[in-house]
């Protein structure tokens, strides 16, 4: 199983390793003709704005929605997550546009305001260490958008038939758990229901 | 349950600054322009590097307004800087907000004797650093990043070549030394022998490394990334250039895309001049910045 992260700016490096820690080998992707190969796909952490600039340089922005679009998974994490969201509070375009989520951006304020918090998540046993840094959430789910994790009253965890999205950053704590989720989604991908969201825009 | 300024947190807002470009901006207008030009985050000040230098005078932590007028602007991070040792400037900029204080040696120190005490703050610091005893001793203190000197203000490379170079050398040192070697090396880096372990375990320093102090063209921020930096921090050299925007825009590409020659090349066509910059020999012992902290 050949999964890519997106590595034109943010925390590559801290996925490439839960990627591997999970049994998959991981490619870090600067270029389109590198998505052929790949069954499923990690947008990091990073800054959204950067990461949305390089994109439109590297023209990578059609296919990574072909991508999405032909039912590949996406993991997204916070920068990520905004990525994927199909709308972006106060900014008039999304960037994929493939996820049917409306996020707002540093929604738990600046930098002094990031946090960690243990989060319960669903079909993960026991506590998941959180690290919120700037962080965005989930303001609005899609009627196949299924919650699954809420912090005090934010969704910061959902799920949309290939698409999985977060808030937070897994990839900054050796907890390896929803890497493995997400890389169950890969391996079952026939399963998922599939939501060409793209398409409808 | 929820627990905010700690070292994850601290440390990890500067993992997500990686393959990313830091640009001091001195106004709301040239902070849009840094953020449009896909800045990961702005370092908000009165004057560049280069200005200082021209100008003289004690260069302090900026008018709060310009610093409240660029995070406005921006949706990005802003950092912002304040005097090495200068315990209320730093407060004052957790008090506002800013998501990042760079302890500088770009402006003239408060305290010739000690840093500040990072670890009694939520926000994270950036500290400069030389070798591995000055990385060692910011981290000890508090620093959750770091980027190597360079020599601010002068649009030449050469200080920032040789201080990522000395700093990822001695890595490169601890991690091929025996255990045994580790404490002899402490004592002799001005390290501890904690840190030292640790970077022998992790194999790389425990907080990011970005490179600043000189880097003017796209081919200067590329050639820090193939050197090993984490990120490169642009201080004067985007908007004393002749064309900022442009400069801006080719400097996020090629950092991203450092070992993409041909698309450097690409970039760095037609930008027209670059700051003008300083040769070292021209520098008197009193105005080279790198010597300011210890």
């Amino acid at each position: 199983m050949k999964i890519g992260v997106l590595a034109l700016q943010g925390a590559v490096r801290e996925h490439v390793a839960a990627i591997q820690a999970g049994g998959a080998e991981a490619v870090v992707v600067k270029k389109a003709v590198q998505l052929a190969e790949l069954d499923g796909l990690v947008l990091p952490g990073g800054e959204s704005t950067t990461m949305r600039r390089l994109i439109d340089c590297a023209e990578l922005l059609e296919p990574l929605r072909a991508f999405a679009d032909a039912g590949k998974p996406v993991f997204g994490t916070c920068a990520g997550l905004v990525l994927l969201a199909k709308e972006i509070e106060g900014q008039e375009a999304a960037h994929l546009g493939v996820m049917d989520i409306t996020v707002a951006r540093n929604s738990f304020g600046r930098q002094v305001d990031s946090f960690e918090a243990d989060l319960a998540i669903a079909g993960i046993d026991g506590p998941f260490p959180a690290v919120f840094i700037r962080a965005p959430h989930i303001v609005r789910a899609g009627e196949d958008v299924e919650v699954l994790c809420e912090y005090r009253g934010r969704i910061v965890l959902a799920r949309s038939g290939p698409f999985l999205g977060c808030s937070f950053h897994p990839e900054l704590t050796g907890d390896h758990r929803l890497m493995q989720l997400f890389l169950d989604m890969v391996e079952n991908r026939e399963l998922l229901p599939t939501t060409a969201h793209y398409s409808k825009i | 349950m929820s627990e905010k300024g700690t070292n994850r947190v601290k440390r990890g807002m500067a993992e997500m600054q990686k393959g990313g470009v830091i640009m001091d901006v001195v106004n709301a207008e040239q902070a849009k322009i840094a953020e449009a030009a896909g800045a990961t985050a702005v370092m908000a000040l009165e004057r560049v590097p280069s200005d200082i230098r021209k100008e003289g005078g004690v260069a302090r932590m900026a008018d709060p307004r310009i610093t409240e007028e660029v995070m406005k602007a921006v949706s990005i991070p802003v950092m912002a800087k304040a005097r090495i040792g200068h315990i209320t400037e730093a407060r004052v900029l957790e008090a506002m907000g800013v998501d990042y204080i760079d302890e500088s040696e770009v402006l003239t120190p408060a305290d010739e004797e000690f840093h500040l005490l990072k670890n009694d703050y939520t926000v994270p610091f950036v500290c400069g650093c030389r070798n591995i005893g000055e990385a060692a001793r910011r981290i000890g203190e508090g620093a959750s990043m770091l980027r190597t000197k360079g020599e601010p203000g002068t649009g030449n490379i050469v200080e920032a070549v040789r201080h990522l170079r000395q700093v990822n050398g001695e890595v490169r040192k601890i991690v091929a030394m025996g255990e045994d070697e580790l404490m002899t090396a402490a004592r002799d880096l001005g390290a501890s022998y904690e840190f030292l372990k640790e970077v022998k375990v992790l194999g790389r320093l425990p907080v990011v490394n970005f490179a600043a102090g000189g880097i003017a063209t796209p081919a200067d921020a590329a050639l820090m990334m193939e050197l090993g930096a984490d990120g490169v921090f642009v201080g004067s050299g985007i908007f004393k250039s002749d064309q900022p925007e442009r400069f801006a825009r080719a400097i996020v590409e090629a950092t991203a895309h450092y070992q993409d020659y041909e698309l450097i090349a690409k970039l760095s066509k037609d930008l027209g001049p670059a700051m003008k910059g300083l040769e070292m020999a021209t520098i008197g012992a009193a105005d080279r910045m790198q010597e300011r902290s210890w």
